[in-house]
């Protein structure tokens, strides 16, 4: 069954987006960039070690899937929209995932910054996915300003906790008018499975696949989760009741 | 020779052009991948040549690496 994620006019046909941060090595991150399926991979954009350049992880990862630059680390708008048009020459993509942080000891977005910041990368052409809080308002003025998607964070970044505000993040995709990518937070595959059911058109994972014990296996797993949530999704889920509903036809039961 | 900061880092440098300081800190300008910016504004890979450094620049030189 097709069902492609439309960002900015470009077709994804995996609902699955992966960081490429923190797994044990560089090839358990290929394999795991394999099992996932994913089509969408975020890298940062750092500066480089002043002792020489030697082979890029680009080289390996650009035939593969659409590198998605991200501007984390980044607290002030200036440093995230240099970081933006750096990552633009360095990997020919105006595609960029904006992070501008707010704290360090939460990596909140710190959305006053957000806002504008993201509304001048629009105006220079680039594509913005914007990181930012669960918050419709906030998702709604990102929408506004032009961006192509916008990622709010289920729990924290790296925390694994999951979806901290389900009914917060079900109302975002209900309003959004841009495809909504669940960022940050997600634990394990039941994560991404709810995320997909609340109507996110997408999922965006790192740690959860990269810290885990077996990051390939945990790859599969997420891509499974992804489709089956998308499914549940479309098919359209039960009401909740208080009370049973017997599954079995009522007549002709023994005895009766 | 002109001082400039690359990285963060003060720099005494001998090399006149972007292209000059990249060589001299054993980087290939040819390397793919790579992105420079002087003072907050990037300046693109046909101008390192050209582009000459004054003292007191700013100097960024990234590229991309794992990430989130």
């Amino acid at each position: 069954m097709s069902d492609p994620l439309l960002i900015a006019g470009t077709a994804l046909n995996s609902r699955l987006f992966l960081g490429t941060a923190g797994y044990p090595n560089q090839q358990v991150m290929l394999d795991a960039l394999e099992a996932s399926g994913a089509e969408l991979a975020t890298m940062s954009i750092r500066r480089i070690s002043l002792d020489g350049y030697s082979g890029s992880l680009v080289d390996l990862l650009g035939d593969r899937v659409r590198l998605l630059p991200n501007t984390s680390g980044c607290v002030t708008a200036r440093d995230a929209i240099l970081t933006a048009e750096l990552a633009r020459e360095a990997l020919e993509t105006d595609w960029v995932k904006l992070e501008l942080i707010g704290d360090r000891e939460t990596l909140y977005p710190d959305v006053e910054q957000l806002v504008p910041a993201a509304d001048e990368l629009v105006r220079k052409g680039f594509v913005v996915l914007p990181y930012c809080n669960d918050d419709p308002v906030t998702c709604q003025k990102l929408a506004d300003v032009g961006c192509a998607a916008v990622m709010p964070l289920g729990s924290l970044i790296g925390s694994g906790r999951g979806l901290a505000n389900p009914a917060a993040i079900e109302l975002i995709c209900a309003r959004s008018p841009v495809p909504v990518v669940l960022d940050a937070g997600i634990g394990t595959a039941s994560d991404a499975a709810l995320a997909m059911e609340l109507g996110c058109d997408a999922v965006m994972v790192n740690t959860a696949i990269a810290r885990s014990h077996d990051p390939r296996r945990m790859a599969a797993a997420m891509r499974a989760a992804v489709e089956a949530g998308r499914l549940a999704r479309l098919a359209g889920r039960i009401p909740e009741r208080l009370f049973a509903e017997p599954s079995s036809p009522q007549l002709g039961l023994v005895g009766s | 020779m002109t001082r400039v900061r690359v990285n963060g880092e003060e720099a005494e440098i001998g090399a006149g052009t972007i292209a000059e300081l990249l060589v001299a800190r054993g980087i290939d300008p040819g390397a793919r991948f790579l992105a420079v910016a002087v003072n907050g504004a990037v300046v693109r890979r046909a101008e390192w040549p050209e582009a000459a450094l004054a003292a007191g620049d700013e100097v960024e030189i990234v590229r991309p690496l794992q990430g989130g």
